[in-house]
């Protein structure tokens, strides 16, 4: 018995990794403005979908060069935007009068770079390396579209205001993603190992399985969020990101500039959808499917707080581990002891262990108490 | 910003005006809806299909001007395999066209549910080929539903027949473990109760394991038939959940080619993703499998070499591509038998009922219509509205699907009880009349 259930919870735990990596992009951007973002899932399948095409081919079925050659213009924007302002930052130099005229000309210049490149490197799969760049590239576009055209205009709105929009904006990436990648399954091959490792056999008959993928991928997500937490803690934009979390007026006046702060939490978090959907397109193949992945990080949530990153971890790996092992050793005995009608209870089950956490700590497991006075 | 709000504004107006202003049609056109998916999770398996389907109704109106001069005014509505969705698209597209709609292929067994109480009411025939109700296959109760070709029952014995020949006869599955991987849906439910029903017959284990939708998270099931150790796992899933399956099922080391997939677990986007870990893996076939036959001639010379086809030419082989063009083909010809006794001109979908139930396709039919090494003859009455019980076993041998076994035919000692039991209940739960199938001509 004992080995059946620590080869399941290992299991779990494993997939549980990986849904703390969706549920980080949700904490980011809940810390930083507050706001929910329903579109966290669509932004996952965005970016695995743009990956995979640019990467390479499945059956031949090729991409369009159009295609390729602007993935590689958003991308030559990008890094003639990042070497400005390495440079600027390195000159130690103010901004002059005609900042925005030189940020346009880099950009044009960036772009009809990346976009000559591209064409001339013809139609064809990118090496995966490439392929994250352009994506990265183009998250951050996408992260600078959603800051200009929908939340600057939200600014002072109710909480409930920017979660429609988000709402909004996860359909239109949805289908949107979908009409310029196609919606077949494609692949991303990171060269995970597939063979399953069987640890223990000597104690355990049939030894302990472990999914090799699942571990390298768990290791990747970890790397990741002890990244992220660095990110928020040692550095200056990480420690304004914070101001701002704690509250907007005081940030903004002492002269943190508020926009500037949702653009680079909204494209930090699109690269963390970038990252989980690297790994879970590895994992399943990147399809649709992998916007729903997103719904696995609500009791995540739940569970962690919406403010917290190690509330994100630690909630993944127990509702990773909690799901897979009701499954497994609840479900049977509940049909068998009540006469049940069956059916999976990993889905609904992990949202009910969120709810009885919420039971005994209302803010979630690391959320900050709320503390009101009258 | 102003001047981009009114640009917005202007465009939103413009599109609303576009579409009020399509309309006006031919009147010598049998109008057919399309409710297909080529959106949403379960887009990879729905795209070939409805490929398939178009791309079949534009080869009769190219080929032969239509069916004998009536042409097909053919449209699309995404159901993203939505009931909800499907129903919305039914009831939008059911008055179409000068007659309304001919029939309807739901292409979910959901939606095929959701529709078998509305079909007699706006009398228009449901033909779920390979899918649906099992015990709709009688037509004495089940008058508007054509479940042509086999429902879940027929899959699911066969298959079992095709284990115990393998295995040296009914009497050897004693004391086997057989497990069902399904999608806990109408659909996946479907064929619990005929597995039940084998089992309690030849004494081997039964268990069936649910997995949710979309079916991407499969780790605790497989962890389970690792433990438990089953002799086959039978697989009926839809979409991503194959090949999540198969995945899974290479991760626990759980021997491929004890794995049956049903008709719908058995096309390329099912087991390509898997790559090398679906070498094996066997499916169920509905009839037809994967491969060029002679109507794909006539799909070149009148589509694809005018630009015309909706797919590759290269994809027009694949399993669920054919599958389209089978139950296109299915429809067009129910709609010329129903035309030798209504006159060559658009049909209502009552009359359209008659020709489906009337439906006889000969070899030699079959031939003519390019379809000969993909079906065998079929002939729909009021009794049977399957036609025919015969399927096939193919194989993934890691680059093409391989047909490995003969013809089985599911025995109808075991399912014709079940069917008369199942649907006499419907019937005495809806109130319905039941026909007397005797006194039909």
């Amino acid at each position: 018995m004992l080995g059946p259930f620590l080869e399941t919870l290992i299991g779990g735990l494993l997939t549980g990794v990986l849904y703390s990596l969706v549920a980080l992009g949700f904490v980011l951007i809940f810390k930083a403005s507050g706001v929910f973002n329903f579109a966290q899932g669509a932004m996952v399948l965005f970016a695995a979908l743009t990956i995979a095409r640019l990467a390479g081919a499945i059956d031949n079925k090729e991409v369009f060069l159009g295609q390729f050659v602007a993935a590689a213009a958003v991308l030559g924007v990008a890094l003639a935007l990042v070497g400005w302002y390495v440079w600027r930052e390195y000159m130690a130099r103010g901004g002059g009068g005609d900042e925005r005229r030189k940020v346009l000309l880099l950009s044009l210049l960036g772009a009809v770079a990346g976009g000559a490149a591209a064409y001339a490197y013809g139609k064809g799969a990118w090496p995966m390396w490439l392929a994250i760049a352009a994506t990265a590239a183009i998250m951050g576009l996408l992260a600078y579209a959603i800051e200009r055209l929908v939340l600057r205009h939200l600014v002072n709105q109710e909480g409930i205001i920017l979660f429609m929009a988000t709402l909004g904006i996860a359909y239109f990436l949805d289908g949107f993603g979908q009409t310029l990648w196609g919606s077949d399954i494609y692949k991303i091959n990171l060269g995970l190992p597939k063979d399953p490792i069987f640890l223990f056999e000597g104690v355990f008959p049939g030894g302990l399985l472990v999914d090799p993928g699942d571990l390298v991928a768990a290791v990747i997500a970890a790397v990741l969020v002890i990244v992220l937490a660095l990110f928020f803690q040692k550095t200056r934009i990480g420690r304004a990101l914070r101001a701002v979390a704690d509250d907007h007026a005081a940030a903004q006046s002492v002269g943190i500039p508020l926009n500037m702060i949702w653009l680079v939490v909204w494209t930090v978090s699109g690269l963390v959808a970038l990252a989980a959907g690297l790994i879970w397109g590895a994992k399943l193949g990147v399809q649709f499917s992998i916007s729903l992945i997103a719904l696995k990080a609500l009791p995540v949530l739940i569970l962690g707080g919406f403010t917290s990153v190690p509330g994100a971890i630690v909630g993944g790996l127990i509702i990773g581990a909690g799901e897979k092992l009701s499954e497994v050793f609840l479900a049977p005995i509940l049909v068998k002891q009540f006469d049940l009608a069956g059916g999976g209870i990993e889905n609904w089950f992990a949202y009910m262990l969120a709810l009885v956490f919420l039971l005994f700590r209302p803010q979630g497991l690391f959320g900050e108490r709320i503390i009101e006075r009258v | 910003m102003r001047l981009m709000k009114a640009a917005l504004l202007g465009a939103a107006v413009a599109a609303a005006g576009l579409t009020v202003a399509s309309g006006a049609q031919a009147q010598n056109e049998q109008f057919i809806p399309g409710l297909i998916y080529r959106t949403g999770a379960y887009a990879p398996n729905g795209i070939p299909f409805a490929n398939g389907v178009a791309d079949y109704y534009a080869l009769v109106n190219e080929r032969d001007g239509g069916i004998n001069g009536v042409k097909i005014l053919y449209e699309e509505c995404d159901t993203g395999y939505a009931t909800d969705r499907g129903v919305e698209c039914y009831e939008r597209l059911k008055g179409k066209g000068p007659t309304g709609a001919a029939y309807v292929n739901p292409l979910s067994t959901g939606i095929t549910f959701a529709l078998t109480e509305k079909a007699p009411v706006d009398k228009i025939p449901v033909i779920s080929m390979g899918y649906g109700r099992s015990e709709s296959r009688d037509g004495s109760v089940f008058q508007w539903n054509f479940p042509l070709l086999g429902t879940y029952w027929s899959a699911a014995d066969i298959i079992m027949q095709h284990i115990a020949l393998k295995e040296g006869g009914f009497e050897k599955l004693k004391g086997k473990k057989v497990v069902l991987v399904y999608h806990d849906s109408p659909y996946g439910k479907e064929p619990i109760a005929l597995l039940e029903q084998r089992a309690k017959m030849h004494g081997f284990e039964f268990t069936p394991m649910p997995v949710t939708h979309p079916g991407v998270e499969q780790k605790a099931t497989w962890l389970q038939i690792r433990q438990n150790r089953p002799d086959y796992v039978l697989l009926w899933g839809w979409g991503i959940m194959n090949s999540t399956s198969i995945k899974e099922a290479a991760a626990v080391g759980f021997p491929r080619d004890k794995m049956f997939g049903v008709w719908w677990s058995g096309a390329e986007p099912d087991v390509r993703p898997a790559e090398g870990g679906a070498k094996g893996y066997h499916a169920a076939m509905l009839q037809h499998g994967a491969g060029q036959f002679g109507v794909h001639a006539d799909l070149k010379k009148f589509l694809y070499d005018k630009g015309k086809g909706v797919a590759k030419y290269d994809e027009t082989g694949e399993v669920l591509y054919n599958r389209g063009l089978v139950n296109a083909m299915l429809g067009v010809e129910s709609i010329r038998t129903a035309q030798k006794k209504f006159g060559n001109k658009p049909l209502t979908g009552e009359q359209v009922r008659w020709g489906i139930e009337n439906l006889d396709l000969s070899a030699a039919r079959l031939k003519e219509l390019g379809f000969e090494g993909m079906l065998q003859p079929l002939k729909v009455s009021c009794q049977d509205h399957e036609g025919t019980r015969a399927g096939r076993v193919q194989q993934w041998d890691g680059a093409k699907w391989v047909v490995v076994s003969d013809w089985y035919q599911s025995d109808d000692k075991v399912l014709k009880p079940m069917v008369d039991a199942a649907a006499k209940k419907y019937a005495e739960e809806k109130k319905l009349p039941v026909r007397d199938c005797s006194k039909e001509s």
